[in-house]
C-alpha cells in the first residue's frame, strides 16, 4: 500500500511537469503551429522564476511568500511568452520551417538556462548550490486539514498548488477551445487558415497570441520543476528538456485534446516510475522501464492512424506556414 | 425592380504584367441571376473576387446599392451583404455543418450549438436545401459541401449571392437541385451572380448574361434575347490569324490508341468518362476544352501517374514494329521508357517536372539518374545537354548552375520542354506549353513542336487559346465534362464550333459519333 501511495505521488509530480508543457503546446498546435521548442521554453521558464526570485529573496530580510510565489510565475510566464514570441515571429511573419525554429528554440533555451543557472550556483557561493527556501515551501505547501486525511490525503491532497493549476489549466483550455466562438476560430485556423481568413478570422494575431499564451503556460511546467519537484535549485543535467520531449509526446498520445492530457500525464508518470516498484529489476531493465511512455505514444500514434478516426488527427494545417495565396 | 446592386466603374486589376481585368464596367441588377460568361482566364473570377474582398481593384470604383465603397477584406464584404462561394470550399473539415457556419462570426457571443442548428434549419425550410447540422463536413458529399457554403453565405445575411461554377462539381440532379433553390433565392428577393462557362445552363437559369474575354466587359445580354451562337459569339471573338506554320502530316501512323478511359478524382468525382482516341504519329493532336474538364488526369493516366477504372485501355504501337503493349499497369518510368513523354506545366510551373532550387544541370539529371554504372552520378553528360538546350532554345540564364526558379516563367518553361524533346520521345505530350509566355517565346515552342511533329513524334498538346490550337493542330479533340465533345480537323474547323463544344455537351450520342467519324474521315 505505501508503495502504491509513493508511486501514484510520484506519477503527480512528473505528470504535472509535462501536463503544464502538454497544455501549453495543445492550444499551440490547435492554432497550426508544431513548436518543438516546448524542453527550451520550460527551460526559461524554469530559469527566470529561479533568477527572479533568488534576487527577491536575496535583497529582502523576511521575504513574502506569496510575492515570491507571485513573482516566480510571473517571470515564467513572460520569459517563455518571450521565447514563443521569438517562435511566432519566425515561423509565422518569416514563414521559417516551424520543425527547424523549434529546435532551435529548445537548443537556445537549455543553452540559456543553464548558463545562468550554473552562474546562479556560483553566485550562491563556491561550494553551495543555490536555494529559495522561502519560495519553495510556497511552492510545496498543502492545505493542512485535507492532506492530514489519511490515504485519500495522501493520495488526492498532498500536493502543492500548482499540482491543481495544471487540471484547472487543461480544463480552461479545454472549455475555451471547444465551447467558445473565440475557440472555434482558433481551431479554424489549424485546421484550413485559408477558410479562416475568408471568413475574417484574423489568423496572423490568432497565431501570435495561441503560441505566446501557450508557450507562457508550457513554462510553468519549468517552474513546478524548479521550485517543487528538485526543491528550488537548479541542476545542469538536462532533466528538464527529457521532460519537455514527454510534454510533446504526451500532446500526441492525448490526441489533441486537453482533457486526455490531465489522465495522460499521470499515466505517463506511473509508466516512468514503475521501475521503482517492480522488484528485481537491474540497473539496464530499469532503462527499459523508462521507455515506456514512449513506447505507449508510439502505440498510440499507430492505432489512431489504423483507425483513421477524422477526430483524432492533428490540425490539418499543423506545420504548414500560411500565406495568402496570390497569383 | 431595376435599380443596380453594383456598379462597377472602370476597374482594373493587374498581377504583375498579365491584366486580369481591363477597365470594367457594368452594371448588376437587383434581385436577378445574371450569369457571367467567359472563357479561362477571362477574368470573371478575379472580377467577382474584388466583390468578395479577396483582392482589390488597382483602379476603378465599386458602388453597392448606389453608394460608393471600398471592399478590403472578406468581412468588409459580409458587412455589404455580399457572399461568395468559391470553387474551393472554404470548410473546416472536423468540424460539423452548424460549427462551419460561425466560425469568424460574432466572436463574443456564446457557443450555443443548438441555437445555430436551428436557424440553420430555418434557412434550409425557406429555400429548400437539405442538410444535417450535425453532420461533419468530411462525412459530406461534394453537393452537400457546397449546399453549407450557400447556407453558410445566406446565414451571415448576404443578400447578393456570387457562386463560382457551381456546378462543376455536381450531377445534372444536384444542378436541378442548386437552381430551384437559386430560384427560390431569386424569389425571396436575393441577388445571384454565376460564374459559368456552361452555355445551357446559363440559358435555363439567369436572367442576364454578361459576358467576359480576355479581361474585357463585352456586354450584357438578356437571356430571353440570347441564344447559343451569339453568346458562344461573344465569349470567343473574331478569328485571330497568327501565321503559325502547319507542316501536312507525312507518314501517319498508330502511336497511341485510347478507348473507353475513366478514371475518379480524390474526392470522387469522375473526372473522366469513357475518353476514347487515337494519336498518329508525325501530327499534332490539340485538345481543347475549358480547363479541369479531365485534360491534366488525361494526359497523367497516359504517363501513368493517375489511377485508371476499370475497362479503360491505353495501347502503344511501337515506332517500327507497330508492336502493340500495353500502358496501364506499367509503372511511369516503364512508360517512359517507352518513349511515351510527358510535360506538363502546372499553374506553379515548377511544381511538376522540375526542382526549383537546382540548376539547369541537375534538373536533367533527374531523368536519368539511373544510366551509368558506378554509384556516382556522372555529370558530364547532363552538362553537355544542358549548354546544348540553353543554346538551341535561347534559354537566358546567368548559367546553367543558377536555380531554375530564378529563371523567368518562359525560360523555365524551355528547360522543361527542351528535357523531354532532348530524349527522343515517340510520344510527346504537353500542356500549356506557352502559359504566360510572351509572343517569342510561344513561336519558339510552337516551332519545337513542330519539328517533333516532322520527326515522327505523335504531339498531344492541350492548350488554352483556340487561336493557337486552329493554327497549330492537325486534328482538336474537345473535352467537355471529362467527355470527348467532339474531335475536329484543325484545318477546317471553326472557331466557334470549338467553343460551342467546349461549353455545351452534346447531348445526342447518335449525333456526336456521327459527327466524330465524319470529320475523322476528312482527315
Amino acid at each position: 500500500m505505501q508503495g502504491f501511495i509513493t508511486l501514484i505521488q510520484a506519477a503527480v509530480f512528473f505528470g504535472t511537469v509535462i501536463m503544464f508543457g502538454c497544455v501549453g503546446e495543445i492550444i499551440t498546435e490547435k492554432a497550426g503551429n508544431l513548436n518543438l521548442g516546448v524542453p527550451g521554453i520550460m527551460y526559461l521558464g524554469g530559469i527566470a522564476s529561479l533568477a527572479g526570485v533568488f534576487i527577491y529573496e536575496g535583497s529582502t530580510e523576511h521575504p513574502n511568500a506569496a510575492i515570491c510565489v507571485i513573482i516566480a510565475l510571473v517571470c515564467a510566464f513572460v520569459a517563455s511568452a518571450l521565447g514563443g514570441l521569438v517562435y511566432a515571429f519566425l515561423t509565422i511573419t518569416l514563414r521559417a520551417n516551424q520543425n527547424v525554429t523549434g529546435l532551435t528554440l529548445t537548443i537556445f533555451g537549455s543553452g540559456v538556462a543553464n548558463f545562468f543557472g550554473g552562474s546562479l550556483n556560483t553566485l550562491a557561493g563556491r561550494f553551495e548550490q543555490i536555494v529559495v527556501p522561502v519560495t519553495s515551501s510556497a511552492f510545496r505547501a498543502t492545505f493542512a486539514p485535507l492532506a492530514g486525511l489519511g490515504v485519500i490525503g495522501k493520495l488526492f491532497f498532498s500536493y502543492g498548488f500548482m499540482v491543481y493549476l495544471a487540471i484547472l489549466l487543461a480544463v480552461l483550455a479545454h472549455r475555451f477551445l471547444m465551447h467558445t466562438r473565440k475557440g472555434l476560430n482558433l481551431r479554424t485556423v489549424g485546421e484550413n487558415p485559408q477558410a479562416a481568413d475568408a471568413a475574417g478570422i484574423n489568423v496572423t494575431k490568432n497565431k501570435y497570441l495561441a503560441i505566446c499564451i501557450g508557450a507562457g503556460i508550457s513554462g510553468f511546467g519549468g517552474v513546478y520543476y524548479v521550485m517543487d519537484y528538485i526543491k528550488g535549485t537548479w541542476a545542469n543535467d538536462g532533466s528538464i528538456e527529457k521532460l519537455g520531449w514527454l510534454a510533446v509526446a504526451l500532446v500526441i498520445f492525448a490526441t489533441w485534446k486537453s482533457l486526455n492530457a490531465i489522465w495522460g500525464a499521470y499515466l505517463f508518470g506511473v509508466l516512468y516510475w514503475m521501475y521503482m516498484y517492480i522488484p528485481g529489476l537491474t540497473r539496464s531493465s530499469q532503462v527499459i522501464f523508462k521507455m515506456l511512455p514512449y513506447v505507449v505514444t508510439i502505440i498510440v500514434l499507430v492505432v489512431t492512424s489504423l483507425k483513421n478516426s477524422r477526430d483524432k488527427q492533428p490540425p490539418a494545417a499543423l506545420g504548414l506556414a500560411y500565406f495568402r495565396e496570390e497569383r | 425592380m431595376s435599380e443596380a446592386a453594383i456598379t462597377l466603374k472602370n476597374v482594373t486589376k493587374t498581377f504583375g504584367s498579365v491584366v486580369a481585368n481591363d477597365d470594367v464596367t457594368m452594371e448588376i441588377t437587383k434581385g436577378e441571376i445574371l450569369s457571367l460568361l467567359g472563357e479561362n482566364g477571362s477574368g470573371k473570377t478575379t472580377l467577382m473576387n474584388m466583390l468578395s474582398g479577396i483582392y482589390y481593384p488597382d483602379h476603378g470604383e465599386i458602388f453597392v446599392n448606389g453608394k460608393k465603397v471600398s471592399i478590403k477584406d472578406p468581412k468588409d464584404a459580409y458587412e455589404l451583404c455580399i457572399g461568395m462561394v468559391h470553387q474551393h470550399f472554404k470548410l473546416v473539415d472536423v468540424f460539423t455543418a452548424a460549427e462551419n457556419l460561425v466560425i469568424g462570426i460574432d466572436s463574443h457571443k456564446k457557443l450555443n450549438h443548438r441555437e445555430i442548428a436551428d436557424s440553420m434549419r430555418y434557412i434550409c425550410d425557406k429555400y429548400g436545401f437539405q442538410l444535417d447540422p450535425d453532420k461533419k463536413v468530411y462525412d459530406m458529399s461534394v453537393s452537400e459541401k457546397q449546399t453549407l457554403e450557400i447556407i453558410k453565405v445566406l446565414y451571415r445575411g448576404a443578400s447578393i449571392l456570387i457562386l463560382d461554377e457551381p456546378t462543376a462539381v455536381l450531377t445534372p440532379q444536384e444542378t436541378e437541385k442548386l437552381f430551384s433553390v437559386i430560384r427560390n433565392m431569386k424569389e425571396d428577393g436575393k441577388t445571384v451572380i454565376i460564374i459559368t462557362h456552361k452555355l445551357h445552363e446559363v440559358l435555363s437559369i439567369s436572367d442576364k448574361v454578361a459576358i467576359l474575354r480576355k479581361g474585357k466587359y463585352i456586354g450584357t445580354v438578356a437571356t430571353k434575347d440570347a441564344n447559343e451562337s451569339l453568346l458562344t459569339e461573344m465569349m470567343v471573338g473574331e478569328k485571330v490569324e497568327l501565321n503559325i506554320d502547319r507542316p501536312d502530316v507525312a507518314d501517319k501512323k498508330k502511336r497511341l490508341v485510347v478507348s473507353h478511359l475513366s478514371c475518379d478524382n480524390a474526392d470522387g468525382v469522375r473526372v473522366l468518362d469513357d475518353v476514347s482516341f487515337e494519336a498518329y504519329s508525325g501530327e499534332i493532336l490539340g485538345i481543347a476544352g475549358v480547363s479541369g474538364n479531365g485534360q491534366k488526369e488525361l494526359l497523367e493516366a497516359i504517363a501513368g501517374l493517375q489511377a485508371t477504372r476499370e475497362g479503360s485501355v491505353v495501347e502503344y504501337f511501337d515506332e517500327k514494329t507497330q508492336e502493340k503493349t500495353d500502358l496501364l499497369g506499367k509503372t511511369p518510368r516503364q512508360i517512359r521508357d517507352l518513349g511515351v513523354h510527358m510535360s506538363f506545366v502546372p499553374e506553379d510551373r515548377l511544381g511538376m517536372g522540375l526542382v526549383g532550387t537546382m540548376g539547369m544541370t541537375e534538373n536533367m539529371m533527374l531523368k536519368d539518374y539511373r544510366s551509368g554504372h558506378s554509384i556516382f552520378v556522372g555529370k558530364k553528360q547532363p552538362k553537355e545537354l544542358a549548354e546544348k538546350i540553353k543554346e538551341e532554345l535561347g534559354v537566358v540564364t546567368p548559367g546553367i548552375t543558377t536555380p531554375v526558379r530564378r529563371l523567368s516563367g518562359g525560360n523555365v518553361q524551355k528547360v522543361l520542354v527542351g528535357r523531354e524533346i532532348a530524349e527522343n520521345p515517340t510520344v510527346l505530350m504537353t500542356a500549356y506549353a506557352v502559359r504566360g509566355l510572351d509572343i517569342n517565346t510561344s513561336y519558339t515552342i510552337y516551332h519545337l513542336l513542330n519539328e517533333q511533329k516532322q520527326k515522327g513524334v505523335a504531339v498531344i498538346y492541350v492548350g488554352e487559346d483556340l487561336d493557337v490550337l486552329l493554327a497549330l493542330c492537325d486534328r482538336i479533340m474537345v473535352l467537355c465534362g471529362g467527355k470527348v465533345n467532339g474531335i475536329l480537323d484543325g484545318r477546317t474547323a471553326k472557331k466557334e464550333e470549338v467553343g460551342l463544344l467546349m461549353t455545351k455537351l452534346q447531348q445526342d450520342k447518335t449525333k456526336k459519333n456521327s459527327q466524330k467519324t465524319k470529320k475523322e474521315a476528312k482527315s
